[in-house]
């Protein structure tokens, strides 16, 4: 006779990491409010809206945190920026009853660019970048606000944001979600349809998109990326199911970026230097 | 005395303002008094924070200073009345430093330290650094109060079963562990898993040598990192009687029935087994001890 044979189910591996949404908006609505009015005494966020659905996320968080008079969200197009970018970000004010401005950045950035005119497109994107966070900065001085980041933790790790730009708001909500959760959370939230299933993109270009500039979809660096995070090896990811291409796409851009997620290298001289001696805390 | 009404203060203070936090503990003293209370409960680091790394060096006190500062507090809002405080803090001894618990008795007016108990597992590894800037704790002791035998036990402490484990063998019938715990893990079920990890730990202790478990969580973000609370108390059994939700300042009380430990230990006679198989358990000439 043969006893059956129980075994247990083998986790799927290659699936992007899940997320229980209704818990992780509560906890990001009490880290927010803890951040800006118990830990820095400012009511107000600004967010600068993209039309994309990590702004987005950001702002519902905001909304729900601080309540919608409290957020103000800053278009911030330039002349070659998709018509649909700003229609999408008016979208997420309109839903949430939020400020909303719009600050067109041409005139800042072409009174740069114009002693430029051989600049490629990175360093045009990443003169974007730059100006948009000058816009977001002065605003939220303005409005006694602080501004709040947008970038999701796959294009940290990815490297695929201009540094000292997207990454240099004080506080993220979403930085710790790779795109696939923030994607989740969006649902919850009630995001706009059209933002959840639009093909993100820089806007930098046109026809641009995310996952054409990475070479992999987000599903598949999100699963990939939480495995490498996790400790596997390209090797182990794939003879768990991975692809060899995919995976070493990933492995490429986070072992070359490592720099984009600290802070500028500063020549060590003494027994006190910053961060590496002198160690206090960000809240202290 | 064979019931103790306990409260579990959980605790949100503001980075680094200790005598602000300890200003607001004068209010949750004179809230807590306003009801029965033998023994009041604190997180660890409960009026500074968790994550100071080198600001530890300006905060760190030493004990009796801090159990002055504590009974103070607690006789200016609750002139006369008698009460048990343990309370989380960095100590200051002679320049070392530690992440200690004290356990302090304030009674007809005056105040002594029953025992201070200084962190034996410091986490050192991804998001925590204590043995970056302080020193491990080197005993284990249980200790004796108006309530019976007690152990303190600080965070990690409790997460190997060993140390549990000893307190109860000799002789702690209630552990009291003060904790700052950071959640994480937002991926699957109703609360963090960090949570879930914390409650099946703390029941199972309980559970298996019939002592009561006194969790005092700290809450609030620090730099991002949410600290979840989720204080509780433990019976004899293993069952959760009360506990606070992961977010913000709560008090948790509850009166608990000492009997119940004994009843515990006679349904399911674990202690009284390990007594017994413990000296040939630790005669084992395979185990490290030395």
């Amino acid at each position: 006779m043969k006893l059956p044979v129980i075994e247990p189910q083998r986790d799927d591996i290659t699936q992007a990491p899940s997320i229980n949404p209704e818990l992780t908006a509560q906890w990001l609505e009490a880290f927010l409010r803890d951040e800006l009015i118990a830990g820095r005494s400012i009511e107000r966020a600004v967010v600068g809206l993209s039309g994309g659905v990590d702004s987005a996320v950001t702002a519902y968080l905001c909304a729900r945190a601080l309540g919608p008079k409290n957020v103000y969200g800053v278009r911030m197009p330039y002349k070659h920026s998709s018509p649909a970018s700003l229609s999408d970000a008016r979208l997420v004010s309109e839903a949430l009853g939020i400020n909303e401005c719009t600050i067109e950045i041409t005139a800042a950035a072409d009174g740069y660019l114009q002693f430029e005119p051989d600049a490629d497109a990175r360093r045009r994107g990443n003169v974007l970048a730059r100006v948009r966070m000058l816009v977001l900065f002065d605003q939220s001085a303005k409005l006694g606000a602080l501004p709040v980041g947008t970038g999701n933790k796959t294009e940290r790790l990815l490297g695929y944001f201009t540094w000292h730009a997207d990454d240099s708001p004080p506080v993220n909500p979403i930085g710790d979600l790779y795109k696939s959760q923030v994607w989740k959370l969006a649902e919850y939230l009630g995001v706009p349809r059209a933002l959840i299933d639009k093909a993100p993109s820089a806007d930098l270009e046109a026809d641009q998109t995310d996952e054409g500039d990475l070479g992999i979809t987000y599903a598949k660096a999100d699963a990939i990326l939480s495995r490498i995070l996790e400790g596997y090896t390209n090797d182990q990811l794939v003879t768990r199911g991975f692809d060899r291409g995919e995976v070493e796409i990933v492995r490429k851009r986070l072992d070359s970026t490592h720099w984009k997620r600290h802070l500028p290298t500063t020549a060590m001289l003494s027994n006190t230097a910053i961060n590496e001696f002198y160690l206090r805390p960000v809240d202290f | 005395m064979n019931v103790v009404n306990v409260a579990i203060v959980q605790t949100k203070p503001r980075k680094g303002k200790y005598r602000e936090n300890l200003r607001d503990l004068r209010d949750v003293f004179a809230q807590a008094g306003a009801d029965p209370v033998d023994l009041i409960v604190l997180p660890e680091a409960a009026l500074t924070g968790y994550f100071l790394e080198g600001a530890v060096y300006e905060l760190a006190l030493d004990s009796d200073a801090f159990a002055g500062d504590l009974s103070a507090a607690w006789l200016e809002t609750n002139p006369g009345k008698d009460v048990d405080i343990v309370c989380g803090f960095y100590e200051n001894c002679d320049g070392t430093y530690y992440n200690s618990a004290v356990y302090l008795e304030v009674a007809n007016g005056n105040a002594s330290v029953k025992h201070v108990h200084r962190k034996m597992f410091l986490p050192t590894y991804g998001v925590f650094d204590e043995e970056r800037f302080l020193s491990r704790g080197r005993h284990l002791e249980t200790f004796e109060t108006r309530f019976g035998r007690m152990a303190m036990l600080i965070c990690e402490d409790c997460w190997h079963a060993i140390v549990p484990t000893i307190a109860a063998v000799k002789g702690a019938r209630i552990l009291i562990v003060p904790s700052a715990a950071p959640g994480r893990g937002i991926e699957d079920g109703g609360e963090l898993t960090s949570i879930t990890r914390w409650r099946g730990i703390l029941e199972s202790i309980a559970a298996e040598h019939g002592v009561y478990l006194l969790y005092a969580g700290l809450a609030g973000f620090e730099g991002g990192k949410g600290m979840t609370g989720s204080s509780r108390i433990v019976d004899p059994h293993g069952r959760t009687i009360v506990e606070a939700p992961p977010l913000g300042a709560h008090i948790i009380r509850a009166p608990i029935d000492l009997a119940e430990i004994d009843l515990a230990r006679a349904t399911l006679p674990l202690l009284g087994d390990l007594h017994a198989v413990l000296p040939d358990l630790l005669a084992d000439e395979e185990l490290p001890l030395r």
